[in-house]
């Protein structure tokens, strides 16, 4: 065990994917500077440029790329450096990566992993700080995952890589080095398609995933120390989404709140509420509550508070479930 | 590089030296003359409503076998809605080819062992991936290399740029082929470039481009194959603009005759790429109209067999719309096809 931040703990993944010959690692700046958030730092000094590709700046060409090699029998992960840069590949994407194994009835597939770094909370340049995680979602063909913890940072790494369907792995930039775990060195994986109940409660549920899961425990932090009692669950993956997890904690619970970074509409967070208003009517207490960000563009720095969930805004939502 | 290189003149004549004996040239005639067979037969069978769209390849028979004549099987081809003849050449069945137009996806489904995708739909998406199938196929150290076929059309768009660059880039063993005919649907070739050739545009991108006579089916052949001499040699991509012309409409959906003259695709018809072919063959004593009559009667063959094949498939059930998604279908995808088969919630 090591301890390790969420960018450690990706790059130890990759470092141990490596040890395939058929895992090739591509992006814009991926291999001499390890990277702009250094999540690949080393990995080409330690197994070659050859495998280690730093590519031209040209996110389609990436994926396109990175596709043609996944058909051919290896297993790339390829990196595009911010959620906004990666709408350029929206063709190779959505029309290729994630139809090919229907388009050929199972003949041809191509099990590459897409890592994003997503979101807000950084002070970042304008197209920096997306969340458009739900038109991954929303693509017939792929898998999204999105880690909130380095420990499953790593586990779900290793999985998607080794899953034989594409896997967009989003990566929460705010959480990179905002927490420390205690991480096993060597090889281990995290189911994708499960979400993990991290607390145990019976008074309210909270769901979400990614950067928001920082929010959401300081939130659950403070319920308990009202004496409220939360459940706490962390998607994990977004599609193909745990709908048996929810379902289950919003039955004995009878009071959800689902908090996402993204924009309001038609994001995770509706589509959590609108399973649960199908499984679990009967059950709830109050009606379901979404904390999200706004269906504005997400802000530069100076306004990016005033867009961001907030631990009191999660707070407000979860007192609101539980007074009705 | 004004001049396109041509061996075959459309006459017949051989203005430059054969790439291949003559019996090989009777095995590239029967395959022109397969592939007419069936694009004018799959035309047929749209207009009598047994097939959706198609987009006829008539007058490019000679890009299409030309190009993949000299693959080897473990090569990849990567191709278009336009190109069965190419890929019917390279080894995709032509039950796959009609059950594709017929809207069915079994026909994407390549035999083992064939190396092509299924037809590119979108345009220009498809470049690259032919970078990256010879760049994996190098590192794997196979020896294998990626052809695609695109059109001028689809140089036009920003997908051809970054294909041709990235192969350039890494040298990885991919050959482009530009089948350069003249037609972009309504648009001609000079509303998607000011560039006098598209084999010029080779040149910025770091790697040699060719021009040949695109219905010269031995030039076609010949510059392929140094192409592919230099992707095997390590000396990565080419780029090969074949001059070339779409005797059909885009598709049977579309109406050429709105936006060009008669007079243009009948001069076009003079160069046809079978028929030179066959002057040649001719001139050298190796054609005679009983063996046309035989080919044809084998290409009609095979192409029948494949038809009555095609519609012989059982249907596809709402069922089958689901396990194609993942090697294992997910939990939402059993729910929703436990619902497309009434069972259940709406």
């Amino acid at each position: 065990m090591t301890e390790r931040t969420l960018a450690q703990a990706l790059n130890s993944a990759l470092d141990l994917a490596l040890e395939s010959p058929d895992v090739v690692v591509l992006g814009e700046d991926v291999g001499r500077t390890g990277g702009v958030f250094r999540v690949t730092d080393g990995l080409q000094a330690r197994h070659g440029a050859a495998r280690v590709i730093d590519t031209p700046v040209a996110e389609s060409g990436i994926i396109g790329a990175a596709f043609g090699m996944a058909v051919a029998g290896l297993r790339p992960v390829a990196e595009l450096q911010f959620m906004g840069f990666s709408y350029p590949a929206f063709d190779q994407v959505i029309n290729h990566v994630a139809r090919i194994r229907n388009r050929s009835r199972h003949r041809f597939t191509a099990p590459l992993v897409i890592r994003i770094p997503y979101g807000g909370g950084i002070g970042a340049a304008e197209h920096h700080s997306e969340s458009a995680e739900a038109i991954y979602v929303h693509t017939p063909g792929l898998k999204v995952v999105v880690p909130s913890t380095p420990h499953d940072a790593k586990g779900l790494l290793l999985a998607a890589i080794d899953d034989p369907d594409p896997v967009v792995f989003l990566e929460p930039i705010r959480l990179y080095r905002a927490i420390k775990d205690e991480v096993a060195d060597g090889r281990y994986t995290e189911p994708i398609g499960e979400a993990a109940v991290e607390r145990q409660g019976g008074d309210v549920t909270l769901i979400s995933y990614g950067a928001m899961m920082r929010e959401v425990r300081a939130a659950a932090d403070a319920l308990e120390a009202e004496g409220v009692v939360p459940e706490v669950i962390d998607l994990r993956t977004l599609s193909p989404l745990d709908v048996e997890t929810v379902v289950a904690s919003v039955a004995k619970t009878g009071r959800a709140v689902v908090v996402q970074e993204a924009p309001r509409t038609a994001g995770v967070a509706s589509e959590v509420a609108a399973v649960l208003q199908e499984q679990a009517l009967y059950s709830l207490l109050a009606p379901v509550q979404r904390v999200t960000g706004w269906d504005s563009v997400v802000p530069l720095r100076r306004a990016e508070k005033h867009y961001l969930p907030s631990t009191e805004r999660v707070l407000a939502a979860a007192r609101k479930v539980l007074e009705a | 590089m004004d001049e396109p290189s041509q061996i075959l003149a459309p006459d017949g004549t051989l203005v430059g030296d054969a790439p291949v004996p003559v019996e090989r040239i009777r095995e590239l005639y029967g395959d022109l003359v397969t592939a007419r067979v069936f694009d004018r037969k799959a035309s047929a069978m749209q207009r009598q409503g047994r097939l959706a769209t198609y987009a006829a390849f008539e007058g490019q028979e000679a890009c299409q076998v030309g190009a993949t004549a000299e693959l080897e099987s473990r090569d990849w081809l990567v191709a278009t809605y336009r190109d069965a003849a190419a890929m019917a050449a390279h080894g995709y069945p032509w039950v796959n080819l009609l059950l594709g137009r017929t809207g069915d996806e079994r026909g994407g489904k390549a035999p083992e062992g064939v190396n092509v995708l299924p037809p590119s739909i979108t345009v220009g998406g498809h470049m690259i991936h032919a970078v990256g199938l010879a760049w994996a196929e190098r590192i794997k150290g196979s020896g294998a290399v990626a052809l695609t076929l695109f059109g001028d059309g689809a140089t036009s768009e920003g997908d051809f740029h970054e294909a041709m660059n990235f192969a350039a880039v890494f040298a990885t063993p991919t050959i482009f082929f530009c089948q350069n005919n003249g037609w972009a649907i309504s648009m001609p070739r000079e509303r998607q470039t000011a560039s006098p050739t598209i084999a010029q545009k080779a040149d910025g991108y770091g790697m040699p481009g060719m021009l040949v006579d695109g219905n010269d089916v031995l030039a076609v052949l010949a510059a392929t194959r140094q192409a592919l001499e230099r992707a095997r040699g390590g000396q990565g991509p080419t780029l090969i603009e074949g001059i070339t012309y779409r005797m059909a409409a885009h598709t049977t959906a579309d109406d050429a005759g709105r936006y060009r003259d008669e007079e243009e695709v009948a001069a076009w018809r003079a160069r046809d790429p079978l028929e030179r072919v066959r002057r040649h063959l001719e001139s050298q004593g190796a054609w005679e109209p009983a063996w046309q009559a035989d080919v044809e009667e084998a290409a009609s063959g095979a192409v029948e067999a494949a038809v009555e094949e095609a519609e012989a498939l059982p249907p596809l059930g709402a069922g089958d719309i689901f396990d194609a998604m993942f090697a294992e279908p997910t939990a939402p995808l059993r729910a929703q096809r436990s619902m497309a088969a009434g069972e259940g919630a709406p």
